[in-house]
């Protein structure tokens, strides 16, 4: 990486990312169709006996603020966890289908098997999440110049354009299930409530502590594999540990916010040109940047084209596709 | 230019040669011929199946019969109004993904850079429900709108993937599928659930609205692509063989470019009339060159596109009792792990890029 002239304020970068993810949980408390007054919000967070209008807005957007909270920066280090894991430019859970697998064995669950609770379907979710990374993973790696990154990302289109296919068989055989899933599937935050945080919390803990322990492997693993086993890695169980977060925290995500793309993209690419290519900085700033790209996406996408509320799946479609030409036009596809 | 060949091969003193160059040539011609007729066999087998069969149990006696305009109570009804106009819509569609995908597959020299996959269809299927669900238009309007879209994406797609092309091309094609899914899926958010099954309809791709008004514009526009297609197809062969070599054997590079813009409208009339039918235009071009022994055909190509559309359809109707699934979700079901295949093996893109 030649940006090296450009991280030596780290702390700047930090400082600055923190506002931003800051502003935006005060804009998403304030931000809508109906705006409201600092007064009124704080009102009614510290009132608990406060029982209007007003505080039943701000309790669904607190419930989405953490929604959105959580699941970008789930996304985020997702993303960076991949495209260190895989050094390839395009990693993202998104683009390689593994939230395609999530949203369909998530569907699966409700639509034929009739799961109803939460805490089952996040099984579901994480199982269709590691069947799409595996086979996505193994199909590219298939052939005689391996996974390059845009043989994943070809692969990961297929897969989701195959797990879509099938999602959809599921939802038009049932209309109920079609109208819980038609926002979801979209990726959105809004409208689930706050509890389903609880079910899915100790998975994504669990995928951020396993992701962020391997940041040292990560941080070798660029060197090239060779020289990762010269210096000693077990790379095996390493890339297991660090795929298996992935897994955890893609999964969990979907089955917060339905399959969101391009955060997972969008946040360590940002991170590494803020912070340069060490991954001990790039993965807890993706998490920042992650988190702050989905609650900025969802305050935006509330009031930018009224009276709707544009999802935040498509908002990050809209931020995260012409970063996406940028890298694939850029032509240095395999140099993470 | 066969005469040309066979006298440069034809030297004296290997009076041999001739007859063996004449002898492989009419075995490919032969075989070609063979093919288009077995396949033609096929598509009418397939399409008397989706008309006659299925739930309602039609006899070739008693379709002949409602064809010349005999009323059969309950009978003529069913055919008349959805089998028959679902079939040959499905004959139509088929035809026009299947030839504007080997087009964009064979002049790309890349399987997959198949309209569906670059966003083409997309495109197109963007600029119609934003036609329906923002400007309330209808019909003709409607088609207008899908071709406009489908133009713009590919010159779009053209554009950002530069003059590298091969599978810069399918990469930036597939972020601009990305962003148009993520732009029908908002138009539909806004629509009443239901019209969600009509949202399936533009990302899946359904012969659920057949009608014969569909099939007379559908049958117009193809009535003048194709013989635009089969007056600019003689370059196809040479652009085969790479840009250079094409350019060097005479071929414009404006005409490979006219070739493309027919075969996204094409492309276009096929999601006008039917949203973008997962992957048909994908799988219709490398199933019909392995059927012909690696030679490209674009009727081949044309008729399997059909005979997949058409198939897919019945089965979609058929195979899970109670529930109609769009013909799109079958072909996708289909469609995606062959794509995967065709990844693992690198058997993407063929000699050059």
């Amino acid at each position: 990486m030649t940006l090296t002239n450009r991280t030596t304020r780290p702390a700047l970068a930090v400082t600055i990312a923190l506002a931003v993810l800051a502003a935006g949980v005060v804009a998403s408390l304030h931000v809508g169709s109906r705006m409201l007054s600092p007064e009124v919000v704080w009102a009614a967070l510290t009132d608990p006996r406060a029982d209007d209008a007003d505080h039943a807005v701000v309790t669904a957007r607190v419930a989405r603020t953490v929604l959105a909270l959580l699941a970008g920066g789930a996304l985020g280090l997702a993303g960076a966890a991949m495209q260190g894991l895989t050094r390839n430019p395009l990693g993202d859970p998104g683009i390689l289908g593994i939230n395609a697998g999530a949203a369909l064995g998530m569907v699966t669950a409700v639509a034929l098997l009739g799961v109803t609770s939460l805490p089952v379907q996040i099984w579901f979710a994480l199982a269709g999440a590691a069947v799409a990374g595996v086979l996505v993973h193994a199909i590219a790696g298939l052939g005689r110049d391996g996974a390059t990154p845009i043989k994943l990302a070809v692969a990961g289109a297929a897969a989701t354009a195959g797990f879509t296919s099938w999602t959809s068989a599921l939802l038009i055989t049932d209309l109920q299930t079609l109208e819980t899933f038609r926002f979801w599937q979209v990726g959105t935050v809004g409208g689930r409530g706050v509890e389903v945080v609880g079910p899915v919390l100790p998975f994504l803990l669990t995928g951020a502590v396993l992701a962020l322990t391997g940041a040292r492997l990560l941080d070798v693993l660029a060197l090239g594999d060779d020289l990762a086993r010269g210096l000693g890695r077990r790379a095996g169980l390493d890339r297991l540990v660090v795929g298996l977060s992935v897994i955890l925290l893609a999964g969990a995500a979907t089955a917060l916010a339905g399959p969101i793309a391009f955060v997972g993209l969008v946040a360590p690419h940002a991170a590494r040109i803020l912070l340069g290519p060490s991954y001990f900085r790039i993965l807890p700033m993706s998490v920042v940047i992650g988190a702050a790209l989905v609650t900025w996406a969802d305050v935006v996408g509330r009031v930018i084209l009224p009276p709707t509320e544009v999802q935040v799946g498509i908002m990050t479609a809209v931020i995260g596709v012409p970063v996406f030409f940028a890298l694939v036009r850029r032509g240095r596809m395999g140099s993470l | 230019m066969s005469a040309a060949t066979d006298s440069r091969v034809g030297t004296p003193g290997m009076p041999a040669g001739v007859d063996m160059v004449r002898a492989a040539r009419s075995r490919v011609s032969r075989r070609h011929r063979l093919l288009v007729g077995a396949l033609v066999v096929a598509l009418l087998g397939v399409f008397l199946v989706r008309v006659l069969l299925g739930d309602f149990t039609v006899t070739i006696p008693d379709f002949v019969r409602i064809l010349a305009g005999e009323q059969i109570p309950g009978a003529t009804f069913v055919v008349m109004e959805s089998k028959l106009p679902r079939a040959v819509l499905g004959v139509l569609v088929g035809a026009a993904f299947g030839l504007g995908g080997s087009v964009f597959q064979t002049t790309l020299r890349n399987a997959l850079a198949s309209p569906d996959i670059i966003g083409v269809g997309m495109g197109a299927s963007a600029a119609a429900v934003f036609a329906i669900v923002v400007l309330g238009l209808q019909g003709v309007a409607v088609s207008g709108f899908a071709i406009a879209g489908a133009v713009a994406v590919a010159v779009l797609v053209r554009t950002l993937a530069g003059a590298a092309g091969g599978y810069r091309v399918v990469v930036v094609g597939v972020g601009a599928s990305a962003f148009l899914v993520a732009v029908v899926q908002y138009l539909f958010t806004r629509a009443s659930i239901y019209d969600a099954q009509a949202a399936l309809v533009w990302l899946t791709g359904s012969l659920n609205s057949a009608s014969w008004p569909a099939i007379a514009r559908t049958a117009g526009c193809l009535l003048v692509l194709l013989p635009v297609v089969a007056l600019l197809a003689g370059s196809l062969r040479l652009t085969e063989l790479g840009d250079d070599t094409a350019a060097g054997l005479g071929s414009s590079p404006r005409r490979t470019d006219a070739l493309l813009l027919v075969a996204v409208l094409l492309v276009s009339v096929g999601v006008a009339a039917a949203g973008p039918v997962a992957f048909a235009a994908f799988l219709a071009g490398p199933i019909a060159r392995a059927l012909n022994g690696g030679r490209t055909s674009l009727v081949a190509s044309a008729l399997v596109g059909s005979i997949l559309v058409v198939g897919a359809d019945h089965l979609g109707a058929y195979l899970v009792p109670d529930v109609n699934l769009p013909v799109g979700v079958v072909t996708g079901a289909l469609g995606a792990p062959f794509l995967l295949w065709l990844v693992a093996t690198g058997r993407t893109s063929r000699r050059s890029s």
